[in-house]
């Protein structure tokens, strides 16, 4: 059974085992179908249409079932690998040991945001950024910049406290606790930590930095703490919500699995607390 | 952006294209907390044509007809000439593909936002636009 473990409590060769697991789905090309998906929901999900992998209720079993995809990919290179979650309100500063040059690299230069070191830096020679909305083919990142701080424990508290899983009108505009999660409004906590991260991880290609799986990881497993909080709260809506995923309703791009299928994580795997 | 990424967004746009009306939303209770910004909301957004850090930047309505998929409620922001994936969020604020987690009051903000992200780098036309 995959264990998912905090970034903070890997070792070297776990950490090693991750990177070059991931270098290998780049080196394939499976690694920017991913990105295509994701930046494909990111410009169709609209508030006043169809949307399934974001400003919806979809978007935590959505993005649950996107990065089991991943999960299993990285498992085929190497079967020892799972994914870690960064939790952002503790390791919330640019020390933070996901940073270093043997795990993700650290912040960009500040003329053009571009990372200088670690295993995704252009200048490695692994990580062309092929899917991509401009010109500039290199990871970028500028943490802290556009935004302070990332998410407090007591932030994160606020939103674990809301009972209600989602509203209508099930978009960005909801009360609940999905839209909080998500950042639409509220004290904002996932769109925030897009935002803090910067560079590639404030576009639609997002996941063309590898931290955005450590971070939906890490959301993913807020939801998870949510249930456990919650127990006689559920996913809705339950039935017969135009251009939005009901309980039962299967999920675009994959039409086989609902939201029913992937509330249980332990059917895929566990976090080590 | 590969051939194979052109199909899939085209394949997704027309799956989109029936919903894509134009819609004048209601003002709701605005609530951005964590943007440290008001959050006006003005029926129809403003053309602009302006200069800003070297970039020509325009918003205006939507041309008619192709495949546009208008996310931007009808309007379209260029920059450069180079159309800008805009969309609108429920309470009347802004984003693009180049800042998505980022709301901001007005067209003009998002496409000055987008000046600022892409550094004097040219934005790739986007045939999902």
């Amino acid at each position: 059974m995959t264990v998912r473990k905090n970034q903070a409590a890997l070792t070297a060769d776990e950490k090693k085992r991750f990177v070059d697991a991931v270098l290998e789905l780049k080196r394939s090309g499976r690694y920017d179908e991913f990105v295509s998906t994701h930046n494909e929901f990111i410009m169709s999900d609209t508030d006043t249409g169809e949307r399934t992998g974001h400003r919806s209720p979809s978007f935590l079993p959505w993005h649950r079932r996107f990065l089991l995809d991943f999960e299993q990919a990285l498992q085929s290179v190497d079967s020892s690998v799972a994914l870690p979650y960064w939790d952002w309100s503790a390791d919330r500063t640019l020390r933070a040991g996901l940073w270093a040059p043997d795990f993700l690299g650290g912040t960009g230069r500040s003329t053009d945001g571009r990372v200088m070191d670690g295993p995704f830096a252009a200048s490695a020679g692994n990580w062309p950024i092929s899917i991509r909305v401009d010109g500039r083919t290199f990871l970028r990142r500028s943490l802290g910049t556009a935004v302070r701080a990332l998410p407090t424990p007591a932030e994160v508290e606020s939103v674990l406290s809301m009972a209600t899983y989602d509203m209508a009108p099930y978009n960005s505009a909801s009360d609940g606790f999905r839209n909080n999660l998500e950042g639409w409004r509220g004290v904002n906590l996932h769109n925030r930590v897009h935002v803090w991260v910067g560079g590639h991880m404030a576009t639609g290609a997002s996941p063309n930095d590898p931290v955005f799986w450590l971070h939906h990881a890490y959301v993913d497993k807020l939801w998870a703490e949510w249930q456990r909080r919650h127990p006689d709260a559920g996913y809705v809506p339950t039935g017969g919500t135009p251009d939005v995923v009901d309980l039962d309703e299967t999920m675009k791009p994959w039409n086989d699995v609902r939201p029913a299928d992937l509330l249980d994580h332990t059917k895929f795997y566990t976090f080590d607390s | 952006m590969p051939d194979i990424t052109r199909r899939r967004a085209l394949t997704a746009t027309a799956a989109l294209a029936a919903t894509a009306a134009f819609t004048t939303l209601a003002a709701p209770a605005a609530s951005a907390a964590g943007h440290d910004r008001p959050m006006p909301m003005p029926e129809h957004p403003e053309n602009f044509d302006e200069v800003y850090k070297d970039r020509r930047i325009q918003g205006r309505p939507m041309s008619g007809g192709g495949h546009h998929h208008e996310h931007g409620g009808g309007f379209e922001v260029l920059i450069d000439g180079v159309q800008l994936h805009l969309m609108r969020n429920a309470d009347g604020s802004w984003i693009s593909i180049v800042s998505h987690y980022d709301p901001v009051t007005t067209p003009r903000a998002a496409a000055r936002a987008a000046v600022d992200e892409l550094q004097g780098a040219a934005l790739l036309p986007f045939p999902a636009n």
